[in-house]
């Protein structure tokens, strides 16, 4: 896996401004993000929905929420 | 792990409750336009506890304590309780502070502003102009790298301090109840005249409070967030909410005979558009820095976030400030030094905006 953005600790919108950005920045069309909150995970998840990509999965690592986000098809 | 309140429907459903169940609790008691004002709820706190001694707002809002009750059940049932702080809590104790102060030169929290605009109350469109000023001030500080720091994981136990602090006021109030006449109940103070002396029967108060602690810890709801996010991200969701909020709490009015339009004689506002606007610049930015709006601080603090326990304790220290030095509004105006605390809370902020970034030993690798 190419990038990590890691936004545990931090509150929002923060968590969804630094995926946004490494989302313009990306070259690979898949990366990771790393949050420690419910309402974080849900609005990393609706905020990557609205730039076309997807979350490919999220795994619970004790406190943390490890979302794997894909570029979608466009 | 679906969460049905975090949905579109969700969220516009909790609004469509809040805003209905405000019109109720105005229609049972509590004052005009403020069915729920977190800011002057918490203001009137301050007043029971005798931080200040404005005698018309003194009454220990069970709205308020069902708020943070109502979240730490909603977080303990979910499994999202999770104790945590640490993030600058001094700078957020005085954002708090400077929070409170603005919104009490407007007279209300940004939940006010709505139900005060579906209540028929001009003045509102001018809090809630100054509001998104303020929160579009804010969102220029966020992308420019503006950050409160991390988080820490606390112990369990330090999850629990502010529903603590918030049942054993209920139990205050159990105890030293509101004598007929008195404006003093044991340690308690209440009000005679004025809001502080209007509201809901305690059961009705405690029980919609909890009800809206619930369904908001669920839903994430979030009226500073909701204007954040439309002009950050173009984002919809939490605006969805509030829109929800004023539309419900508009019909309702309408149908308890609730709604006045106009701009003179609204129940607890003042008619100085400039003032209305700029005191909610300086609440809007306070709480855009600070990461929620003041209900969205009572559900965080529910979930044992300490940091927005902070906030909510500034808020009440600067609800105090405010009546003891003059700083609050009240129908007759501004108060005297009123405009002097915004002016001085707006250079406060926006050296916090300027200065606040995350130290880089984290963040995007």
């Amino acid at each position: 896996m190419s990038h990590t953005v890691d936004a545990r600790g931090l509150s929002c919108p923060q968590p969804v401004l630094m995926t946004m950005d490494a989302i313009k920045k990306a070259k690979a069309a898949d990366m990771v993000v790393l949050v420690d909150t419910e309402a974080s995970r849900e609005n990393v998840g609706r905020a990557v929905e609205n730039q076309g990509w997807k979350v490919e999965s999220i795994a619970t690592e004790g406190e943390t929420f490890r979302l794997v986000i894909r570029k979608g098809a466009k | 792990m679906k969460n049905l309140f975090a949905t579109r429907w969700g969220i516009i459903a909790v609004g469509a409750v809040i805003g209905v169940g405000a019109a109720l609790l105005q229609y049972l008691g509590n004052p005009g336009n403020m069915g729920i004002c977190v800011a002057c709820f918490e203001r009137d706190i301050a007043g029971a506890v005798g931080l200040h001694r404005a005698s018309v707002v003194q009454y220990m809002r069970p709205e308020i304590i069902g708020f943070v009750l109502g979240a730490l059940a909603a977080a303990l049932a979910f499994k999202e309780f999770r104790p945590r702080g640490g993030s600058a809590p001094i700078v957020r104790f005085l954002l708090g502070v400077f929070a409170m102060i603005g919104a009490l030169v407007f007279l209300g929290c940004p939940w006010r502003a709505m139900l005060r605009l579906s209540g028929g109350d001009g003045n509102a469109i001018l809090g809630i102009i100054g509001l998104v000023i303020g929160i579009w001030i804010g969102t220029l500080f966020l992308k420019k790298g503006y950050s409160m720091t991390r988080t820490q994981k606390f112990p369990q136990a330090a999850g629990y301090v502010m529903p603590a602090v918030f049942l054993g006021f209920f139990i205050l109030m159990l105890i030293n109840p509101q004598v007929e006449g008195a404006d003093k109940s044991g340690v308690l103070f209440y009000s005679l005249k004025g809001p502080g002396a209007a509201h809901a029967p305690v059961l009705v108060s405690l029980i919609a409070g909890l009800v809206i602690g619930v369904l908001a810890q669920r839903s994430r709801f979030c009226t500073m967030g909701a204007f954040r996010d439309l002009i950050l991200f173009r984002q919809m969701h939490l605006f969805s909410g509030v829109v929800a909020l004023v539309l419900a709490a508009w019909i309702a009015n309408l149908v308890l005979g609730q709604f006045h339009p106009g701009f003179e004689n609204q129940p607890v506002a003042h008619p100085l558009h400039i003032w209305n606007a700029m005191g909610m610049v300086l609440a809007g930015l306070a709480f855009a820095l600070a990461g929620g709006c003041p209900g969205r601080q009572l559900f965080l603090s529910g979930e044992g976030d300490g940091d927005a326990a902070v906030f909510v304790i500034g808020m009440i220290v600067g609800a105090a400030f405010s009546h003891n030095f003059g700083l609050a509004s009240s129908p007759a105006g501004v108060g005297p030094y009123g405009i002097a605390a915004v002016v001085v809370g707006m250079v406060v902020c926006i050296v916090i905006g300027f200065t606040m970034k995350q130290p880089q030993t984290g963040g995007a690798k």
